[in-house]
């Protein structure tokens, strides 16, 4: 059973420990994910990689119930997502996905305020949206600003606005920043890690990039064909040892990284 | 000849109330019938089929369908379902509407992007919210641009529902084209056109206003709607003198009769409405149910089509055995013939009749394999051809249906060689036509009767200022009135028309009682 922990625990931690105990999904004759058992320690950052078909982002959407398991349990802070209400479950948990949703019909304090709307039928205040716009370093101006008029970076900053107004204290992103151009991607990394420290979140982030998952996160689950097959932190990663799959999604940072140091201790040479 | 405005702007009101109310009932129907296909296939192969399907019907045979369909539902529930007028027309109208707005919103809620249905899940909304927050407003202008279509549509088609006795600017293209006024037919067009496109318009910028979220466009062209609606649905100011209905059918003569019936009326003191271009089936019906009051109709007719009788019998025992089975039936007073028969005669071009020595129907059973017969359109399918092709075994060349106008046209042009022409018709004598004799006595007696509703029977004063009209009418003033108004120049309109015949027969009364 895998249980991945933060290295230190912030003092204001507000995000929950989840459970998966034997959860299991499959898909006529393919099993996408195949009786998973794992824990995550509250405030714990946790990215899932694994190639495409490993059951990595079946994995996280059975915590707010995108996907409905067909057997097991998934437990946040000890009570089964199952016996709650689905839109109260879901309004409680930020979610993050690669092609961000903003509603284009809606401004942007629109799209960051609609969990407010939906909850209580009144919009989020101005100094809510603004503080929220300030987290994910937007312009305040931004709020009278509808979705086509932002970049894709802007774009999922506003969707991470969005995740966080509701102040969850779990994050589930689903490859976040997969469509964004690596300079942009690397800074919302960055940004985010930092949101998730300052807030005490529990994050769990599917990726398929391996850098990401290195630089960021607390613990890594490497998942294949369905399971779970490594859990380790990043550093544990590296120095190798967590099998097969581990060894071959670690090799590909690697080696580039290896490449680039060659390339610049050749260009010194005389 | 003016244009009526009151009459326009009335008719105009009811074709607006009519397509409002068919539009909006559409509406109902397809909005929740698009959200359930969405989410259900066969339900969206079930739905998306129908409305399909009442398509490719012609909107005139739609109303024309419903006819029998309500009249055999007000057998069960009584006279809370009327098979005429506004129910069959709002009926056939709502389902021919209901194409174009369930298409485009079962189009326009299916390509919403999956991300937006992730993304509304995911941030907990539930159905309802998903559909009211997500799905409608995405779907919003192609749901939109359907309703325009809708909209184009129904107008367009109202103008139909003067078949069915309710009435519509149709009223002024079916008398216009009747009578050959165009400038009548052209007035109904460009007023049901110009109605089209205003409606268009401004569904348009309510539409414009959803693509670019300006909700001062969405209100303003919603308001100007709505006032438009509501200037439609003003009551008209109410008569203080007792109100007439009076019933014509599709042909010149039907409108003078009307006039003829409306000028005595008012001169007595009623305020007098026509509902006009009724099928002879609808007219009568609408006269048993007391939507219409008064009108002429033709003893034949009523003889084969609402007795069902193929015996022929003498002009005098038919009107007696006609008064005592309306009366009996329906509670319907005859209240006499007019004096004049307007009857199917078989008519052909002077120069063949004396060529061929056609003189009878017995002479042109000879010649029908080289003649084309004309007919208007329903006298193929009428008791009266079957007795004439039981009496004359005529096989003819080929045959042709036209409206009454065209046909003796079609004749003079040669497009047909014999027709089935009306007695009464001015056109007959005009073109020099001949008319064969029926020594078999094949073709039923078609004496004009005036006949009047239960209501209408009961209402002494309307019963004597119509009696004097019982034998009035010779048909040789038929005949020049009805040419009057069906000759090419110097047409008169049917009211015009009308008020010669009233001059012409009450002189004619005045000479013979000196």
């Amino acid at each position: 059973m895998a249980t991945s922990s933060p290295p230190s625990r912030p003092q204001t931690a507000r995000g929950p420990a989840v459970a998966f105990e034997g959860v299991g999904k499959t898909y006529g004759a393919t099993i996408a994910i195949d009786r998973v058992d794992a824990t995550i320690s509250p405030g714990t950052f946790v990215a899932i990689v694994g190639s495409s078909g490993s059951g990595k982002s079946t994995l996280l959407k059975t915590v707010n119930r995108l996907i409905e398991p067909d057997c097991g349990t998934v437990r946040i802070d000890g009570s089964d997502v199952a016996t709650r209400e689905l839109h109260q479950l879901r309004r409680s948990i930020g979610y993050v996905f690669q092609n961000i949703g903003l509603f284009p019909h809606m401004s942007v304090a629109q799209n960051i305020g609609i969990g407010s709307r939906l909850a209580t039928r009144k919009p989020l205040a101005d100094e809510r949206v603004a503080a929220l716009l300030d987290l994910v370093d937007l312009p305040r101006a931004f709020a009278a600003r509808l979705p086509e008029q932002l970049s894709g970076g802007q774009k999922q900053r506003v969707g991470v606005a969005r995740a966080l107004a509701g102040e969850p204290g779990l994050m589930l992103m689903d490859e976040p920043f997969g469509a964004l151009d690596p300079v942009t991607r690397e800074a919302l990394g960055e940004q985010y890690r930092a949101l998730h420290d300052r807030l005490g979140l529990t994050t769990i982030m599917v990726t398929h990039d391996m850098a990401e998952a290195l630089l960021f996160a607390d613990r890594i689950w490497v998942m294949a064909r369905g399971r779970i097959v490594a859990d380790a932190t990043p550093a544990q990663l590296i120095a190798g040892g967590c099998g097969a799959e581990a060894e071959a999604l670690v090799a590909v940072p690697r080696l580039q990284a290896e490449r680039i140091t060659a390339m610049r201790s050749a260009e010194r040479a005389p | 000849m003016t244009l009526d405005w009151p009459r326009l702007a009335d008719l105009l009101a009811q074709h607006v109330q009519l397509s409002f109310a068919a539009l909006g009932l559409a509406l109902v129907i397809a909005l929740p019938l698009a959200i359930w296909s969405v989410r259900n296939r066969t339900v969206a192969s079930i739905t998306l089929g129908f409305a399909s399907l009442v398509q490719t019907i012609p909107a005139l045979a739609l109303l024309a369908l419903f006819f029998p369909l309500l009249l055999a539902l007000s057998a069960v529930f009584g006279d809370v379902i009327s098979p005429l007028g506004f129910l069959p027309s709002l009926l056939a109208l709502t389902l021919y509407a209901l194409l174009p707005i369930l298409r485009n919103a079962v189009t326009g809620l299916r390509s919403v992007e999956p991300a937006m249905v992730e993304a509304a899940d995911g941030v907990g909304m539930t159905g309802l919210q998903k559909l009211w927050l997500v799905e409608a407003p995405l779907a919003s202008t192609t749901i939109m641009a359907g309703v325009r279509t809708a909209a184009v549509w129904t107008i367009g088609a109202a103008t139909l529902s003067t078949t069915v006795g309710q009435p519509s600017l149709g009223d002024l293209i079916f008398a216009g084209l009747q009578t050959q006024n165009w400038s009548l037919v052209l007035a109904g067009c460009a007023a049901a056109a110009g109605l089209a496109i205003t409606v268009d318009l401004l569904l348009g910028l309510i539409e414009s206003g959803i693509a670019h979220r300006r909700h001062a466009r969405i209100w303003g062209a919603g308001i100007a709607l709505a006032l438009g609606l509501a200037i439609a649905l003003w009551p008209a100011p109410a008569s203080d003198k007792p109100v007439v209905t009076i019933g014509a059918k599709r042909f010149s003569e039907q409108y003078i009769l009307a006039r003829l019936i409306g000028r005595r009326l008012e001169a007595a003191g009623y305020d007098v409405r026509y509902r006009e271009g009724l099928g002879s089936a609808v007219v009568y019906r609408a006269l048993t149910s007391d939507e219409v009051q008064v009108y002429v109709d033709y003893a034949g007719t009523i003889w084969t089509n609402e007795m069902q009788r193929q015996d022929p019998e003498p002009r005098r025992q038919m009107i007696g055995e006609i008064a005592r089975w309306a009366r009996a039936q329906h509670g319907v007073q005859l209240i006499g013939p007019l004096g004049f028969e307007n009857t199917y005669a078989f008519a052909v071009r002077p120069d063949d009749a004396r060529r061929l020595g056609l003189r009878s129907l017995d002479d042109v059973v000879r010649v029908a394999p080289d003649f084309v017969f004309g007919t208007d359109v329903e006298f193929l399918e009428r008791p009266e051809w079957q007795m004439v092709q039981k009496a004359y075994p005529l096989r003819f060349k080929g045959r042709r249906a036209f409206e009454p106008t065209f046909m003796y046209r079609a004749l003079s042009l040669g497009e047909a060689d014999i027709i089935s022409a009306f007695s009464s018709d001015g056109r007959i004598a005009a073109n020099g036509f001949v008319v064969l004799a029926d020594p078999k006595g094949a073709v039923p007696s078609y004496d004009a009767i005036l006949l009047a509703s239960r209501s209408a029977a009961a209402d002494k004063r309307l019963m004597a200022a119509l009696r004097p009209l019982v034998g009035a009418i010779p048909v040789e003033k038929m005949r020049e009135a009805n040419y009057r108004v069906d000759r090419d120049a110097n047409k008169q309109s049917p009211a015009d028309s009308a008020a010669w015949l009233d001059q012409a027969i009450s002189a004619k009364t005045e000479d013979r009682n000196p």
